[in-house]
């Protein structure tokens, strides 16, 4: 076992699917903590207001940190499917305004091993992007006092516009999952959109047109089929990403109440009308021989190269596809997504989407410049920190309107579509909870898909398999239950 | 007081021991003895236990059918792994140092061009197991891009819309492996078991010979008996590998978390003891996996090594 530090991309794509996920599980498991937290964050700078009359520089909306160019600022960030340019860009940005300024730049995978001694040495870093597998888990820090409040952050003067605060710039759902208690404590900048990928060229030059509806999506896929072509393609040997597709439908079909049902283990969720139309609807595609041959046995590298290579015409992925397959991916390649069909009967409209925010940043409290990691955040929240950021790390971030039309037609292609993806489903993202909640139930569901893709069980006993995984979460007594937030 | 002499000598050995033994007892010994008390107990592993269980964990341990299967999948490669590689690495160990026909020194040599096979088996262990990953995932890969699969393409063995599955397939993930293992241990013990022959006096190849015994006869009357010793050591430390082999299946084999699929087929208890520790936040129950695996490798050294015992020949 002491091999057990290895390679594994795998870990890496924990981080991109469960990033998001790690900030939000956090938050309900804090909740039994918000009392104390509560009580210890009372103190008067907590509040905006006070602190603006009572602080002397505080009011300076250039500067409402108080940052001093002479302090040096310290940056640590994981790189992962992001990789480091970004935050490079963001140290560049910070030097430009705090001129004179020495800003120290680490990336690496490491979190834990990197940062658990500075933390326990007291002089961590100023600015954490704490995410990847070997993250520090945020309720821990948190709980040995290792955290700054973000409400400052929040209630700042934005750069753009200092008679906005900073809370008011950021796309709906990030405060909410960077929330420890009653405040934020991680500022979750990513933003990703999940959907399904394709190349424009491709469907341009065939003449195959996006389908809306689930009926056409399989004759579209009987006309791939007809050119030699796979017409879908997925990363079998991680089966979650089929997850991703099925929960879409289940959600679109089932709406709020299969959703609720689904996530707070109720007895017979999975043997709703909703489930059983999406497992039989994705079924088709292993059924009717649509899938790339051996594809339920790929890497994700595996198959989304193959996909580039046009071996397969679409494949099931989140937004950080384009960042993680840029060497991969032909010139010419017009990738683009477009939202799960919907099925007859849906409740939310076709174009809805799954979308969230992950990829948590941190000032710890003990930093030494503090107010520098601070504004260093304050500077990613600006709308020319949005647009670096969907510039150098091909995704999108948080920040609301920092997609302009200019910066939006020199982004590459499938970060535009996701773009537009998340704009056309006009809040209407779908969420589902119990893949942060439950592991081990959704560890359970995943081994049931796999067997599903390769075709070793039919959707009638996926629906069973799934059903009896929830009942054992259920009456699992050590598994702490949350209940599904009612909107 | 004079110490008697003996205790005196004992006391001056001790000395001598007393750093390492600190060192042992602090990183080795006592971590157990934590394990052992946080298997007591519920635990999600980033905060500190919660409560005391007592034995619950082992008594959920017994009737867990995942923790079975895991330990059936262990004991398969018990079985095979050590038996594979010991067969194939006295073999070739064999053939190398004294298989040659006759001729050179003392009419006793390994076949032609030894020298080169000896580097050649011997490089699987250079790489490293992050190397090995990614070799054999281009190897078994599924579709037709796979190497093995695009040359059972290209033979007509198999039809390009169903390629073989390999560490995707219920069946054949735990014989995949198998497969690895055996591939990157047999290099090391055909060193291992080389050395050792090469211990063993030419003399007694050289007096077999004259007697006319053949290459089979001098293998089975005098290599292995004089190589027992290395063969009981290999049996030990392979058999502790088998009841690992976690870098491997948890990066070979399908699913998110450290492998174990495709379905819980190649789920070893390595695997299923960090999934439980790591991200089902059941870190109480893994220190009972871990109690239980511990005692179960423990166990097989010692029926192995008593087993195996046999009387020494000195050369």
């Amino acid at each position: 076992m002491s091999e057990h530090g290895l390679p594994a991309d795998v870990s890496r794509r924990q981080m991109l699917l469960r990033s998001a996920a790690v900030a939000a599980l956090a938050a309900p498991a804090a909740g039994l903590a918000a009392g104390c937290a509560a009580g210890s964050g009372s103190s008067p700078k907590t509040n905006p207001s006070t602190s603006g009359s009572t602080g002397s520089g505080a009011a300076d909306p250039k500067n409402p940190f108080g940052v001093k160019d002479s302090d040096p600022l310290d940056v640590y960030v994981f790189k992962g499917g992001y990789g480091d340019d970004y935050a490079k860009a963001f140290e560049a940005m910070y030097k430009q305004q705090h001129s004179g300024s020495n800003v120290t730049h680490k990336g690496s995978q490491d979190v834990t091993g990197d940062l658990q001694p500075r933390f326990n040495a007291g002089n961590p870093p100023d600015v954490i992007d704490d995410s990847g597998s070997k993250q520090i888990k945020l309720d821990v820090l948190n709980k040995g006092g290792q955290l700054t409040n973000l409400d400052k952050l929040l209630d700042a003067p934005s750069i753009d516009d200092p008679s906005k605060k900073v809370r008011d710039t950021l796309l709906p759902g990030t405060v909410e999952t960077g929330l420890l208690g009653s405040s934020m404590f991680s500022l979750n900048y990513a933003f990703t959109v999940w959907g399904l990928w394709y190349s424009s060229t491709l469907f341009t030059k065939n003449g195959w047109t996006i389908p809306k509806t689930w009926d056409d999506f399989m004759t579209l896929c009987a006309t791939i089929k007809g050119t030699g072509m796979a017409p879908f393609c997925h990363q079998g040997k991680y089966p979650y990403y089929m997850m991703v597709p099925l929960m879409d439908m289940v959600a679109k079909n089932g709406g709020p109440d299969a959703q609720t049902a689904i996530d707070n283990l109720e007895p017979n969720a999975w043997k709703s009308d909703a489930v059983k139309n999406s497992v039989e609807a994705l079924y088709m595609l292993v059924d009717k021989g649509y899938m790339l041959p051996g594809t339920e046995g790929l890497t994700h590298i595996q198959s989304q190269t193959q996909w580039n290579q046009g071996k397969a015409a679409i494949i099931p992925c989140g937004s950080w596809l384009e960042n993680e397959q840029l060497a991969a991916t032909p010139a010419d390649f017009g990738m683009a997504v477009f939202a799960m069909p919907s099925l007859s009967g849906d409740k939310m409209p076709a174009t809805a989407i799954r979308a969230g925010a992950g990829e948590p940043f941190i000032v710890p409290a003990k930093a030494k410049n503090q107010a520098g990691g601070l504004e260093f955040m304050r500077i990613m929240c600006s709308k020319a920190g949005g647009a670096s950021f969907a510039k150098t790390a091909n995704s999108l971030s948080v920040v609301k309107d920092s997609i302009t039309p200019d910066i939006a037609a020199s982004l590459k292609p499938g970060t535009k579509s996701s773009n537009d993806l998340y704009t056309a489903a006009n809040g209407q993202i779908i969420n589902w909870y119990y893949l942060n909640w439950y592991s081990a139930f959704a560890t359970d569901l995943e081994n049931a898909m796999s067997q599903l893709m390769a075709n070793k069980i039919k959707p009638d006993e996926f629906i069973t398999r799934a059903q009896a995984a929830a009942d054992k979460c259920a009456a699992d007594s050590s598994i702490q239950k949350f209940k599904r937030p009612t909107t | 007081m004079r110490l008697r002499k003996k205790t005196r000598e004992r006391l001056f050995i001790a000395s001598f021991l007393a750093g390492p033994l600190a060192v042992y007892i602090i990183f080795v010994i006592w971590p157990y003895i934590e394990t052992f008390g946080y298997s007591l107990t519920e635990w999600t592993g980033v905060a500190p236990p919660s409560k005391v269980v007592g034995l619950k964990n082992y008594v959920d341990l017994f009737h867990d059918e995942s923790f079975r299967h895991a330990l059936w999948h262990n004991i398969f490669l018990l079985i095979f792994f050590p038996t594979i590689t010991i067969v194939l690495a006295m073999f070739f160990a064999f053939m190398l140092n004294v298989g040659g026909r006759r001729g050179g020194l003392g009419g006793v040599r390994g076949i032609r061009g030894s020298g080169v096979y000896r580097v050649v088996f011997f490089f699987p262990q250079v790489l490293s197991v992050a190397i090995l990953v990614i070799l054999f995932q281009a190897l078994f890969e599924t579709n037709n891009a796979g190497f093995f699969n695009g040359i059972l393409i290209k033979l007509h063995i198999t039809d390009a819309n169903h390629p073989w599955e390999f560490l995707n397939s219920n069946t054949f993930v735990l014989w995949c492996i198998l497969f690895i293992l055996v591939w990157q241990w047999v290099g090391f013990y055909l060193v291992l078991f080389s050395a050792a022959m090469q211990q063993i006096p030419r003399d007694y190849y050289e007096a077999a010979l004259l007697d006319g015994a053949g290459r089979i006869q001098t293998y089975f009357k005098v290599t292995m008996p004089l190589l027992w010793d290395s063969v009981q050591t290999a049996w030990v430390y392979l058999a502790v590998a088998a009841m690992d082999a976690f870098a491997l299946v948890a990066n070979l084999t399908p699913g998110s978390n450290f492998g174990g699929g495709p379905d819980g087929h190649g789920e070893v208890l390595a695997t299923y003891l960090m999934r439980n520790f790591q991200t089902a936040g059941k870190a109480g129950y893994a220190c009972a996996m871990g109690v239980v695996i511990f005692f179960i490798t423990l166990i097989l050294s010692l029926v192995v090594l008593r087993l195996t015992r046999r009387e020494r020949l000195e050369y």
